[in-house]
């Protein structure tokens, strides 16, 4: 429950209201940790946010994390300068499932800044690319200067071996891409429904029509995997306050397959 | 597949799936052939809708005009895609502009020959009267996805007061 105490070792700006920290530890050990977990990140003085962990796991002496200024804590975060500390806690919570993967196809859709957890799975599918069949990334944002990790999308597309569409919600008449919602790229994917593994991250009602389209697709529940999100405390399953149905997220998820979710994931109030 | 034949395209199209061989036959006397040069407008806002399109290729950008020159697109169509169902409803007003993004080669049907054709047999209206209503329906559901701007920051009382920043 301890935090270790960490420094900022970069900072960086990703759109006008997101950034991302590259931590190294006070202690030089490095943090190892599985695409899809989480860290509890410590502003001191402020308090703790459930952050993910978007930075390679080959690299486990530079945590990087992208996080989106929305409150108090991530706002005291956006305000840390290089040589900044900040506490600590994790590696949290269940992985994407990389290695039932293998051999499949393997389709990633993100939603807004649901792409910073998903940024580890990627990067290590396309690091061991020819262990997959196709992959392809659906990504949407809210418009062309939300798109995260711009440059590195550019890099991933011009290996030729990803398929990626990118679109977003409203744009000026100077964009080239897609403008619609994330969910109508999945018909515009080439994949193979039947032997097809897809991770999901973004609102959970972006993920709601997703699933379905994949479904209309002919996907199996099982073969789809969510994270979810909750206002996470302890991360540790003891406080309660990410409790989803029978599932604690920060513990039992935040990486769940979705037909072990399905039941709750239409369920108001939770 | 290559397919060189307009007849042989339009019962190639999703849009067409299971329309009878006779009523592709009638359709196929409406329809031909336009290409459009990428940046080339396609139809502007308040025309008369004198056609709609399948399109083959390309990219097209449905603009709202904005007087100060810079319009906003509000959705993009690509190959397989339907341009344009204001032919189907009075005043055949188009309500947007369309725009080809890239290079784009497209099926044009013509509105008033259609027209003719469906009210000359109510069961050909009544098929691409249910066809375009689901081309409609769909779109109105994206539509509504996004007036929920979803990606849009969570209220504090949905992300606690540390707010929830791991993702959209």
């Amino acid at each position: 429950m301890l935090p270790r105490v960490f420094s900022v070792a970069a900072r960086h700006v990703e759109t006008a209201d997101t950034f991302t920290l590259e931590l190294v530890a006070e202690d030089g050990a490095g943090l190892a940790f599985a695409p899809g977990q989480f860290n509890m990140l410590y502003a001191f003085g402020r308090g703790e946010s459930a952050i993910s962990i978007s930075g390679e796991r080959a690299a486990p002496h530079r945590l990087v994390h992208t996080i989106r200024a929305v409150g108090t804590v991530t706002q005291a975060l956006a305000e840390l300068v290089p040589g900044a500390q900040l506490g600590v806690r994790g590696p949290y919570g269940t992985a994407w499932p990389l290695a039932a993967a293998r051999g499949r196809d393997v389709v990633f859709v993100a939603g807004g800044i649901g792409l910073a957890p998903l940024r580890p799975a990627i990067i290590e599918v396309l690091a061991a690319r020819r262990d997959y069949g196709r992959v392809v990334l659906l990504y949407g944002a809210r418009t062309p200067d939300d798109v995260l990790y711009a440059e590195e999308i550019a890099q991933w597309r011009a290996r030729g071996d990803i398929e990626i569409h990118v679109t977003v919600d409203a744009a000026g008449a100077d964009w080239r891409g897609n403008v619609g919602v994330v969910t109508q790229l999945v018909r515009r994917a080439d994949f193979d429904a039947s032997d097809a593994l897809a991770m999901l991250c973004g609102p959970e009602i972006m993920m709601r029509y997703t699933v379905l389209e994949l479904g209309h697709a002919g996907m199996a529940p099982a073969d789809v995997h969510v994270s979810l999100e909750r206002n996470m405390k302890c991360a540790i399953a003891f406080c309660g306050h990410c409790q989803y149905g029978p599932e604690f997220i920060c513990r039992d998820g935040p990486v769940f397959p979705y037909d072990r979710v399905a039941r709750w994931f239409d369920a108001r109030e939770l | 597949m290559e397919i060189h034949d307009l007849g042989q395209y339009l019962a190639h199209h999703p849009f067409f799936t299971g329309l009878a061989p006779d009523y592709l036959a009638l359709l196929n006397g409406c329809a031909g052939n336009v290409n459009f040069a990428a940046g080339e407008t396609i139809f502007s806002q308040g025309g008369t809708a004198e056609h709609f399109y399948l399109l083959r290729d390309g990219r097209v950008a449905l603009e709202f005009p904005h007087p100060a020159g810079n319009g906003v697109v509000i959705d993009t169509l690509d190959a397989g895609d339907v341009l344009g169902a204001s032919w189907l409803v009075a005043p055949y007003r188009w309500p947007y502009d369309a725009r080809a993004l890239a290079p784009t080669r497209a099926l044009a049907l013509d509105a008033v020959c259609l027209r003719d054709k469906c009210d000359a047999d109510p069961v050909l209206g009544y098929d691409l009267s249910r066809r375009f209503a689901a081309i409609i329906v769909e779109r109105l559901h994206a539509a509504e996805l996004r007036l929920t701007d979803m990606y849009a920051n969570p209220a504090p009382a949905a992300g606690g007061a540390n707010g929830i920043a791991g993702r959209g």
